[in-house]
């Protein structure tokens, strides 16, 4: 780690004042930005704590929302969520340690690509609030994931809250990356009132989360895992690595959409 | 009844009280007053010319106090290589210098350019990345397939065309030629035994020290064995006496092999320290492992097995590349050779056996020994060749083996490949392992497996072992440059507590539990009144360290024959002191007594009389009670057994799972129960990790694309299921004072093949008709083997 100042801000004012500084970075959970500072990846010269912040922990629900503010744990979603798909999300996160640290505005302001809370986000629709010197701004989950490691959030903003609508039925199934565990291939799918189906999917694509329009029309008309089978996942622009080829992604694609179906059909949560 | 007490007990571990409580001291722990701190500049590229090395501004960083490049060690001697291996032609291999730090080229990521040392670890780190490296890059030679073609590019000039050797072993080429030609059948694989990093929970470390007052040098570090660092460090490359140098290492969290190699961070602190006078700390982060300690296997295999038209193995021959990374690391050459070439027999009455083998220079990071060490890549061929021949002719690969075993009164075995196995019983651990496994139970298990669209498979595996390295008169002949046999010294305390030294060092095999239930059984002692000590090149003469499933085999019988040493000289104090003749005493359960009378003197009394030898023997006996003894072994040990693995296979998506892990071990005598039981499941747990999750792979740039645990999949709790382990199978060891075989690596070794054979089973099964696919059997390697043998 290389040398920098560490701010504990006493509000959420404060914090929002402490990011102005040029190279101040926001420090969530410290999952991903920890481990970066270790291994020298990054030298902002001011981070800036925001963990401790009581008016940025928390969730609820309200106007057939649920809100949960951007500095809530994981393990805390995972035990007070009060909707299955999210709750078992949150819960299969990492391990306890990282559920107990990681965040869920920094993992939305991180947007990894195969990351989980990006796939419950937009899948469900969601918006985020963020906060900056000029005040408050909400951007919907369609705008805000703009590709790898990229969102709508600006420098010196700080994600206070995510507000996601409940579903009529939801799931979330991912296939894990056997090194990191993070999502091979995740799929996180919603329905709505009226038919309204949302398709989410995440760890597969090199442009990061995206939604699945093709299978939320087949879905909206049939919500059933059968409902996919016309449909063939193409393995261009899909990520490839060591752990996995495009094509094998691809095909993952499909496979996990129809289980995260197949559950959210059943109302039965299956661990992710 | 189990007993509780001495050899055969299931001791509970006396280490883990300090190592579960955080009281353990690793090298890291230790801190040394005035301790400096160092940092490594790597290199970023695989391969490189180095124009220039401009250091001018990390000399003047703050707190900087040295700054070493390869010029500056220039004249230091290189690295060695411990085992001479004769090509075919019968020349020596290619040993190019291994310097401790670059000079003129880098030829991996992470080969050390220059060392800088500071009052912080921060300033040496940041003083490290001031220093302006001027390199020309050149093509790197990453493929082993490739590096052997023209044009290549040479990893050292004075290797040209990156062969080491070209090495050939056991039946001459044209008989095995001859007996495939007469062959009813011919199976043939293509197979890799995958680049594994061993990973050990404590990651490397060194601090160097000087005492200006005695001109000795002192080397912490995290070592298998203390006493070789010494010899090598000392003798080939630093020029330091033995007598002025002294090497410790403390607790050690994991070595796995990779900690028996001498290491440039050693030699650069101990070389640090004098210059500064200051002792010199150096602690390797996680991603500097990857790129800097040695790496595993690495072999790409072409195996041919011919049979008779009953299934008979007529002859075996094989090719192999074996890696050899940038370097030749410590014990590098002899691990595709000598601890591999000789154990193709495996447990078979295959009577043509050729190996054939050619070590590769790449830029890539140095390979060598890794839990088991050439016996995993040499079973792993074996036993997948067999279980593919048994595919292709329709048999039961259980039956194909068993109708091929040595048989258990043909002991002792001499093997086409130049060893001799002096007892086994292979069709027994068989039999064990199928009762253990449940085999009988198999198909109504894979029925219900098939009710939820899953492909349920089982394999077996057998498996051979050299172990307790070694014969030294035999490692000799075949190009070991040291001996290796084990010292011990059992020292009794005039008050009667013992203290026994070991040459062989524990870094979590429970050694001061174990050695201690030898020593309490033989004097009949609380095993609590017994030390073993070792570790520290100060406290005993000579040692050659852990490694090759050595310690109780090698190191325990030195132990046995020293502490046999002190019973003799006790019994003839005890004699005195009973007014007996020495030939009347016997001694049990830590008492003398003169055989036929009522008169005993305990060992303690005895101990006593030695140190405060007021009625003493004087004319013909030394005071004190002390004895050492050197136990060179007159063979190598050969644990055996069979392995089974059961598994199922999601086709849909080529996820494993491992349900089961069965091993049936015969490694003779054993000690301890439990810890043999925690030794065999701690392999099988890497085994499980290399044949399903572990693979280090690099780009063809050379650059590391499984540099962090986000990539690199180790094995979790979660992936490792019951392991049922039975040991009851027991052909005692002939020739060492304990019966004993060794007991370290055979679960790395049995299980890779088993695991791999369930999951073709289960592929094959299904309707999958795949040959083989690599380790490790990643879901999308799975799904796409599935999917090919559909096309």
């Amino acid at each position: 780690m290389y040398s920098l100042d560490f701010v504990r801000p006493a509000s959420l004012a404060e914090a929002v004042t402490a990011l102005q500084a040029e190279d101040a970075l926001p420090l969530g959970g410290g999952q991903t930005l920890i481990p970066a500072l270790r291994q020298r990846l990054a030298m902002p010269g001011r981070v800036v704590a925001l963990a401790a912040l009581p008016e940025l922990v928390g969730l609820r629900v309200e106007g057939g929302e649920i809100r949960i503010r951007g500095a809530t744990p994981h393990a805390r979603v995972a035990a007070e969520a009060p909707l299955p798909a999210l709750a078992r999300l949150a819960g299969g996160i990492g391990d306890p340690a990282v559920r107990h640290r990681g965040t869920i505005g920094g993992s939305l302001a991180n947007n990894d690509p195969a990351a989980c809370w990006p796939a419950a986000v937009l899948g469900l629709g969601g918006v985020v609030r963020v906060r900056g010197l000029a005040g408050p701004r909400e951007i919907a989950a369609d705008a805000w994931f703009r590709g790898l490691f990229d969102t709508d959030l600006r420098a010196g903003e700080i994600v206070t809250e995510v507000r996601l609508p409940l579903p009529l039925a939801a799931a979330y199934v991912r296939f894990r990356q056997p090194a990191s565990r993070f999502a091979l291939a995740g799929v996180f799918v919603a329905r709505f009132a009226g038919g309204r189906v949302r398709v989410a999917v995440t760890g597969a694509s090199a442009s990061g989360v995206y939604r699945w329009t093709e299978a939320e029309q087949l879905l909206a008309s049939d919500f059933s895992p059968g409902a996919l089978a016309p449909l063939c996942v193409s393995a261009e622009g899909m990520l490839a690595d060591v752990q996995a080829p495009a094509d094998y992604r691809a095909h993952l694609v499909k496979v996990i959409a129809c289980r995260a179906v197949a559950e959210a059909a059943s109302g039965r949560t299956a661990c992710g | 009844m189990p007993k509780d007490f001495g050899i055969g007990a299931s001791s509970k571990r006396r280490e883990d009280v300090r190592f579960l409580t955080g009281a353990g001291r690793y090298t890291d722990d230790i801190n040394l007053p005035g301790q400096a701190y160092a940092a490594i500049l790597r290199s970023p590229v695989a391969h490189a010319r180095i124009n220039a090395l401009d250091t001018s501004a990390a000399r003047a960083a703050p707190g900087v106090l040295l700054v070493l490049t390869g010029a500056d060690v220039e004249a230091v001697g290189g690295l060695p290589c411990g085992w001479l291996i004769h090509s075919r032609d019968g020349s020596p291999m290619k040993e190019p210098k291994h310097p401790i730090l670059a000079h003129g080229k880098v030829r991996h990521v992470g080969d050390p350019v220059a060392l800088v040392v500071a009052e912080t670890y921060a300033q040496a780190r940041d003083a490290a990345e001031m220093i302006e490296m001027d390199l020309a890059e050149l093509p790197a030679v990453i493929d082993m397939r490739k590096a052997l073609k023209d044009g290549a590019g040479d990893v050292h000039e004075d290797a040209p065309g990156n062969l080491c050797y070209d090495w050939t072993f056991g039946t001459p080429q044209e008989e095995t030629d001859a007996a495939f030609a007469s062959a009813a059948h011919v199976t043939t694989l293509e197979l890799i035994n995958n680049r594994l990093v061993a990973n050990p929970m404590e990651p490397r470390a060194a601090i160097g020290d000087y005492a200006r007052h005695s001109g000795e040098h002192t080397l912490y570090t995290t070592s298998q064995n203390p006493h070789v660092i010494r010899l090598l460090m000392g003798a080939f490359v630093l020029g330091i006496p033995e007598h002025k140098l002294r090497v410790v290492a403390p607790d050690v969290g994991g070595g796995f092999g990779t900690k028996i190699y001498h290491y440039a961070e050693e030699a650069l602190v101990t070389l640090a320290a004098k210059q500064i006078n200051r002792p010199v700390k150096w602690t390797s982060e996680r991603a500097e492992a990857f790129i800097s300690d040695a790496q595993g296997r690495d072999h790409v295999t072409k195996i041919e097995l011919a049979l008779d038209a009953e299934g008979k193995f007529l002859a075996l021959r094989t090719d192999t590349l074996a890696n050899m990374g940038a370097y030749l690391s410590t014990f590098a050459s002899s691990i595709p050779t000598y601890l591999h070439g000789t154990l193709m027999a495996g447990n078979y009455l295959t009577p043509k056996i050729t190996v054939n083998v050619r070590a590769v220079f790449t830029n890539t990071v140095p390979v060598d020994a890794y839990r088991g060490a050439g016996r995993p890549e040499a079973t792993y061929q074996l036993e997948r060749v067999i279980d593919q021949a048994a595919r292709e002719l329709g048999l039961d690969p259980i039956e194909l083996r068993r109708k091929n075993f040595i048989p258990a009164d043909r002991f002792p075995y001499a093997t086409p490949v130049a060893v001799e196995y002096d007892t086994g019983n292979y069709a027994a651990t068989m039999d064990k392992l199928v009762e253990i496994s449940d085999r009988a139970g198999f198909e109504a298990r894979k029925t219900e497996s098939a009710k939820r669209g899953k492909l349920r498979g089982f394999g077996v595996a057998s498996y051979i072992e050299a172990c307790g390295l070694a014969p030294s008169r035999l490692a000799g002949q075949l190009g070991a440059r040291a001996g290796l046999f084990e010292s011990a010294q059992v020292r009794v305390n005039a008050a009667g507590g013992v203290v026994v030294w070991t040459g062989t060092h524990s870094h979590g095999q429970g050694h001061e539990t174990t050695f201690a239930q030898v020593v309490a059984d033989m004097l009949g002692l609380p095993e609590d009144q017994i030390e073993i000590v070792h570790g520290d090149t100060s406290k005993g003469s000579m040692g050659m360290g852990t490694y090759g499933s050595r310690s109780l085999s090698v190191g325990g019988s030195a132990i046995v024959n020293a502490t046999k040493k002190v019973i003799e000289k006790a019994r003839k104090i005890a004699a005195h002191l009973m007014e007996a003749s020495a030939e009347d005493v016997a001694f049990e359960n830590g008492q003398f007594t003169v055989k036929g009378t009522d008169r005993s003197v305990a060992f303690g009394e005895v101990a006593l009389a030695a140190y405060v030898p007021h009625n003493y023997p004087l004319e013909e006996l030394e005071p004190g009670l002390e004895e050492q003894a050197f136990y060179d072994p007159s063979n190598f040990t050969y644990p055996a057994g069979a392995y089974a693995c059961e598994v199922e296979v999601d086709p849909d998506t080529g996820k494993v799972e491992v349900l089961g892990f069965w091993a049936a071990d015969d490694f003779g005598n054993v000690v301890n129960p439990m810890i043999v039981e925690g030794q065999v499941q701690g392999g099988v747990a890497q085994g499980i990790g290399q044949a399903l999750l572990e693979s280090c792979v690099y780009d063809e740039t050379g650059q590391l694309l499984t540099g962090t645990y986000m990539d690199y999949a180790m094995p979790r709790a979660t992936d490792i299921p019951m392991i049922g382990v039975d040991h009851s199978c027991q052909t005692p060891c002939t020739h060492n004072p304990l019966g004993v075989k060794g007991c370290g690596e055979a679960g790395a070794i049995g299980s890779p093949p088993a695991l791999v054979n369930a999951v073709l089973d289960a592929l094959n099964a299904g309707g999958h008709k795949v040959a083989h696919v690599d380790m490790p059997l990643s879901p999308a390697r799975v799904w796409a083997a599935m999917r090919d043998a559909a096309a």
